[in-house]
């Protein structure tokens, strides 16, 4: 791998691209800043000493800049949209643009919120651009030279040290710091820098149609209550479920075993 | 001596008070603009001061009748001074006048003195402590060199120290009561207070009007400064307002989240906001201080008013404790605008910072997303009415009454409220509709914690759904709501002609249209919400309403325009700023203090904040529950859910 020259922390620090994606509220559909894509963008900015440049490739629009907006309220003066049409693979577009500003460091979130939000673009472009890929970083520890050493979420709250050498891609996990708030004075004033670029049609998500999700009625919870105390049970019990089960020390073909009775017990297999 | 000594210290008190007028008014222009129609205003002063501010002053008796002799006896005698001393004209009646006022002044400023040897913790000490001995010194200064001018003692009488002493006194009284006033000693309130009175913002607020709804921020303006962080960023007349404040403390004394122990208190607020425009410290205020907060404090680097990171004036934290009851511009003598204060830095904190504290930054994010603060689906409005079938406005040409539900509908205790208020109406055979899931969140709590432009996108898109309707008025049991209906979406072009509950339940039972059992035994008590009695001058009709169901209302101390917050307004508690204790408690406490058994609400966050409190304590039923209680009316018997128990829906 060639090394490229960007990424030293030296006295001009380390340069931080954040890609992001336009989010979509899930309930209601509007627009607004990826919440993991933000947890990103709080990262980079709590990066001292760094320079941070955003990215977001796709179709531009309305919705996408209003989205965008939610980026830029966060303190952050400009973003760079590459245009690209509505059946891209965007993945071209930014490995090129990532080649060219050489980042020290990419940050993005795990999955997109609307889209194909299949989480491979960050491990497309490790592969393209050769450089090291981070699944879930909770927080960048310290950055020296050109390593960093960073925290790694692993289940059930455990999280990992990690060295790693720099350029690298991390995607951020859900439990990753919060993102500020956004405000509304620093997100009109904002740019939204518009780069023209060729998209090349993605192929394979041409041949699939896409329809919206069902949404399942839900059952309303009714209580009759005399008492605040009621109401306040009533709101915060625990639905039924939970019947978990450890196994520690089978053997694989157990273990297998097991994984596949649940599936079927729960409707996912039906074989 | 005395003759060119006299009219001399005359003359020169008037020319440095002329000065200080200039630079004084100058200062205060440094605001932002904000036009007045000059001639109007000065000529609407003495009206306004008899009238409006004498109105607040009154409350105060002692204060009232001391200040009437004080201020009216300096007047007059200034202005006969001026004639008898300066023009040498003391011939006839225009000399015992002089003895007179002089005399009625004196008296008053003895009283001054009298209140002032053990002040209530109110009141600010410092430069006020000295003001009732010049008021003494002027008025007896100018009452004995009177004397020899209509004859009383021979001209050159006693001797030269006499002279002497009384030189001194007049030019005391001189400096503190004519260029003291214009060059910031505590004189300063006569000055900025009468000029306040012309220019004040709220033009309306006088001969009896009222004018509570905040003003909107101009969002399309991208150079305009959103909110305000330095002093200079208020209009000027808000300026000229803060400089009029006489450090009376009255604001200080119904503050409820002085009296909680937050760090607030709007005194010791307009000071700093005085300080910003002047000295930038507050090393000279002699008042108490925020609660928890002692110590000296400068203007902020960069000449900001709030500190972000690092000390200035204010906290922010002061500014997120209040509730924005409105208590403080109830009681001010000065006509301040606290709450005006308060939400132009809020609003800079959070449209330019995005620094609202506490769960603020969530139920802002929410409001924008889901147009209602607690996150739950817009299609989910209706859930909780599923068995009440309930009219949608939509399916109707036109209807009476549309009731606006509020954001109570997710909240399961509300639910019991509005089920009340819903078998009122239909006992009343009302005819009315809802807008169900087009309803949105009114903007109230957006804009309390300074997000106007959340606040704004609200109230364009109720207004336009609210126009596409056919009805004669709004009916809403929650008073934020129906203050912002009426007086807040004015300025973006929603109109309407809008009813609290109570007001619209009154109206129902003079017309004739409600019929009640005998009442129930137990004793009541009433509590005012501050959005519909301080903000809206509703405190007749919630009386009213209970009076017809026999119930006799055990009155608070606080009761009426002195009602004391229930400590859910302004997004207080969204914000959750700590004190000593908390707001409700202490409500409670005056409610218990009357012995009754149920506390009457009109509004569901007083609900919620008083229900919060621990029992024992008096039940809280809202007027609709009362209501409804009481009916003997046999509801539409289509409607056979009005006879079910009440349900509650998780949404
Ligand atoms: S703001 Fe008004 S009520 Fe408060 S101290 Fe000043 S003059 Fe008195
Ligand atoms: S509005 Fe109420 S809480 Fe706010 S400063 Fe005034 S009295 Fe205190």
């Amino acid at each position: 791998m060639k090394r490229h020259e960007s990424m030293a922390s030296g006295s001009s620090g380390l340069s931080v691209a954040v890609l992001v994606s336009t989010g979509r509220h899930s309930l209601t559909g509007r627009p607004g800043r990826a919440d993991q894509d933000a947890r990103a963008v709080e990262l980079a900015l709590n990066v001292e000493n760094s320079h941070i440049r955003l990215f977001h490739a796709g179709e531009p629009g309305e919705e996408c800049r209003e989205a965008l907006r939610g980026y830029l309220g966060m303190g952050i003066d400009s973003i760079s949209l590459i245009e690209q049409s509505a059946d891209a693979d965007v993945s071209a577009a930014l490995e090129e643009i990532l080649r060219e500003s050489k980042p020290g460091l990419v940050l993005t979130g795990t999955q997109a919120e609307q889209g194909e939000g299949s989480g491979l673009l960050p491990y497309m472009l490790a592969e393209s651009l050769g450089w090291s890929l981070i699944a879930g970083l909770v927080s960048i520890e310290s950055i020296e030279g050109n390593q960093a050493t960073i925290l790694q979420a692993l289940p059930r709250g455990q999280r990992r040290r990690l060295k790693v050498r720099l350029p690298a891609i991390a995607t951020v996990d859900e439990s990753a710091a919060r993102a500020r708030q956004s405000a509304f004075g620093p997100a009109q004033r904002g740019r939204i820098d518009t780069i023209s670029h060729d998209s090349s049609t993605d192929e394979a998500l041409a041949g699939l149609s896409i329809k919206a999700a069902r949404v399942r009625p839900k059952r309303l919870k009714i209580v009759k209550s005399k008492s605040a105390r009621d109401r306040f049970k009533a709101a915060a019990a625990k639905s039924e479920g939970g019947a978990g089960q450890v196994l520690s020390e089978v053997s694989a073909q157990e273990g297998a075993e097991a994984i596949f009775k649940l599936l079927q017990d729960e409707n996912v297999l039906s074989i | 001596m005395l003759n060119i000594l006299i009219p001399l210290l005359l003359a020169v008190s008037l020319v440095l008070g002329a000065v200080g007028a200039f630079r004084r008014i100058a200062m205060w222009r440094r605001g932002r603009p904000s036009p007045v129609n000059i001639m109007k205003g000065l000529a609407s002063i003495p009206r306004r001061y008899l009238v409006d501010l004498h109105h607040v002053v009154e409350r105060d008796k002692y204060i009232a009748h001391t200040h009437v002799a004080t201020a009216g006896g300096f007047v007059a005698s200034m202005v006969l001074a001026i004639i008898v001393h300066g023009f040498d004209l003391a011939s006839g009646i225009l000399g015992w006048l002089l003895l007179a006022f002089t005399a009625i002044m004196f008296v008053g400023s003895v009283l001054v003195y009298r209140r002032r040897i053990n002040p209530p913790a109110r009141l600010s000490k410092g430069a006020f402590q000295r003001l009732p001995k010049s008021l003494i010194a002027f008025s007896l200064g100018m009452f004995l060199t009177t004397l020899p001018a209509v004859g009383l003692m021979p001209e050159n009488a006693g001797s030269w120290v006499f002279a002497l002493v009384l030189v001194v006194l007049v030019a005391w009284g001189l400096s503190e009561l004519v260029f003291g006033m214009t060059w910031g000693g505590p004189m300063k309130h006569a000055f900025a207070g009468a000029l306040h009175l012309g220019f004040h913002r709220r033009q309306e607020r006088f001969g009896g009007g009222r004018s509570t709804g905040l003003k909107p921020l101009d969002l399309d303006d991208r150079t305009a400064p959103l909110g305000v962080i330095k002093p200079e960023e208020f209009t000027w007349n808000q300026r000229l307002g803060f400089d009029a404040c006489v450090q009376c403390g009255r604001c200080e004394a119904v503050c409820p989240a002085f009296a909680a122990g937050q760090p607030l208190n709007p005194k010791k607020l307009i000071q700093d906001m005085v300080a910003g425009m002047t000295t930038g410290t507050d090393a000279k205020y002699a008042g108490s201080h925020y609660p928890g907060q002692s110590g000296e404090h400068q203007i902020g680097s960069g000449g900001v008013l709030v500190a972000r990171k690092g000390e200035a004036l204010v906290d922010p934290d002061t500014l997120w404790s209040c509730t924005t009851c409105r208590a403080c511009v109830e009681e001010c003598p000065m006509m301040i605008e606290h709450v005006d204060a308060v939400v132009d830095m809020r609003r800079h904190l959070t449209l330019e910072y995005g620094d609202t504290p506490g769960k603020g930054a969530d139920v802002l994010d929410n409001l924008i997303a889901t147009d209602n603060p607690g996150g739950f689906s817009p299609t989910s409005r209706m859930n909780w009415a599923a068995d009440l079938e309930l009219p949608l406005i939509k399916d109707r040409e036109r209807t009476e009454v549309l009731l606006w539900l509020g954001d109570g509908v997710f909240d399961m205790r509300n639910q019991r409220t509005l089920r009340a208020l819903i078998k009122v109406l239909r006992a009343a055979r009302v005819d009315f509709a809802v807008l169900g899931n087009d309803e949105r969140d009114s903007g109230d709590l957006a804009r309390r914690l300074g997000d106007e432009a959340t606040f704004q996108s609200l109230a364009k898109r109720n207004i336009a759904t609210l126009a596409k309707h056919q009805f004669d008025c709004i009916v809403t049991c929650d008073p934020h709501s129906f203050h912002v209906l009426k007086n807040e979406y004015g300025d973006f072009g929603g109109h309407y002609t809008v009813y609290h509950h109570s007001g619209y339940l009154d109206r129902l039972i003079g017309a004739d249209r409600l019929s009640f059992a005998p009442a129930m035994p137990g004793t009541v008590t009433y509590h005012d919400p501050c959005y519909l009695g301080r903000y809206n001058g509703e405190y007749e009709a919630p009386r009213a309403v209970l009076k017809a169901l026999g119930l006799n209302v055990n009155e608070m101390v606080r009761s009426g325009y002195r009602s004391r917050c229930c400590g859910g307004g302004g997004g207080a508690p969204v914000v959750d700023v700590p004190g000593k204790q908390r707001i409700p408690d202490m409500r409670m406490d005056d409610i218990r203090e009357t012995g009754a058994e149920i506390v009457a609400v009109g509004c569901p966050q007083c609900t919620a904040m008083l229900e919060g409190v621990v029992e024992p304590r008096p039940q809280i039923k809202d007027i609709a529950e009362l209501v409804a209680d009481a009916l003997t009316d046999r509801p539409d018997p289509r409607h056979k859910a009005d006879q079910q128990e009440p349900l509650e829906v998780i949404a």
